[in-house]
């Protein structure tokens, strides 16, 4: 009984993922690219580093990095409170 | 990891740590240049970490790493990254005012490709550097912590 249900759920999953591959654009060439266009001709001279994306990561959006850091603190704070009693 | 691991492993050991821990510093460094910044120089500088782990056993690093140095070293990073933030409050959050400014980190960059030059970068070398604390100290206490609570249940499930 269950198995056809999955079955055709598979199918129209797949149907479904193979459009959205057909119709995906071409690599490299965005619908938008003003932002793009703006970090690739600015970066270098505002921020005075080579690696465009270490500028975008630590300087521009430096609020995802910060965010990145206290789920990292997070993480650890969860495993030592995890294991307090045993590795007394 | 109760125990040590054989002789051969040892000596590999030995040979190779230095390198790691010395291509992980490189990569934090380097961060406003090359691919890597201070998440990956950090995962690199911990698994040099979780190498010495599995080589020499819960028992005996716990002679030459300290899980309470690096528990500190970790809170330092981020507070270290969350300061340097803060200081480019004039202009607003984040913003990097050592960049271009012609002291330490701010010589203004060649426009275009160069080979590059370590004294650039402003707060983003800074940043990799405290972020690559962050996180090689907090992968550290990670592999630390779970390694020795899980030597004391195996101990308490022997007796």
């Amino acid at each position: 009984m269950k198995k056809p249900v999955f079955f055709i759920a598979f199918i129209f999953f797949l149907a479904f993922m193979i459009l959205v591959a057909i119709g995906m654009r071409p690599f490299g060439e965005p619908a938008i690219s003003n932002m793009d266009d703006y970090f690739i001709e600015n970066a270098q001279a505002e921020t005075a580093a080579n690696n465009v994306v270490t500028t975008i990561v630590f300087d521009y959006r430096g609020f995802d990095t910060l965010g990145e850091g206290t789920v990292l603190f997070t993480a650890v704070v969860g495993i030592v409170a995890l294991f307090r009693e045993v590795a007394k | 990891m109760i125990g040590g691991m054989s002789r051969i492993v040892r000596t590999m050991t030995t040979l190779i740590f230095g390198f790691i821990m010395v291509y992980g510093f490189y990569v934090i460094a380097h961060g406003h240049l090359s691919p890597g910044g201070g998440f990956q120089g950090g995962a690199i500088v911990a698994s040099a970490f979780a190498l010495l782990l599995v080589t020499y056993g819960t028992s005996q690093i716990q002679s030459f790493l300290s899980k309470d140095l690096l528990s500190i070293l970790e809170s330092t990073g981020l507070v270290l990254f969350i300061t340097f933030a803060f200081l480019g409050l004039g202009a607003t959050f984040f913003y990097n005012f050592v960049s271009n400014s012609g002291g330490l980190f701010g010589t203004p960059s060649a426009i275009g490709v160069n080979p590059g030059d370590l004294n650039t970068g402003g707060t983003i070398t800074l940043m990799n550097m405290a972020v690559g604390l962050e996180v090689l100290a907090a992968l550290g206490v990670i592999v630390l912590t779970m390694s020795v609570a899980s030597e004391t249940i195996h101990k308490k499930e022997k007796q």
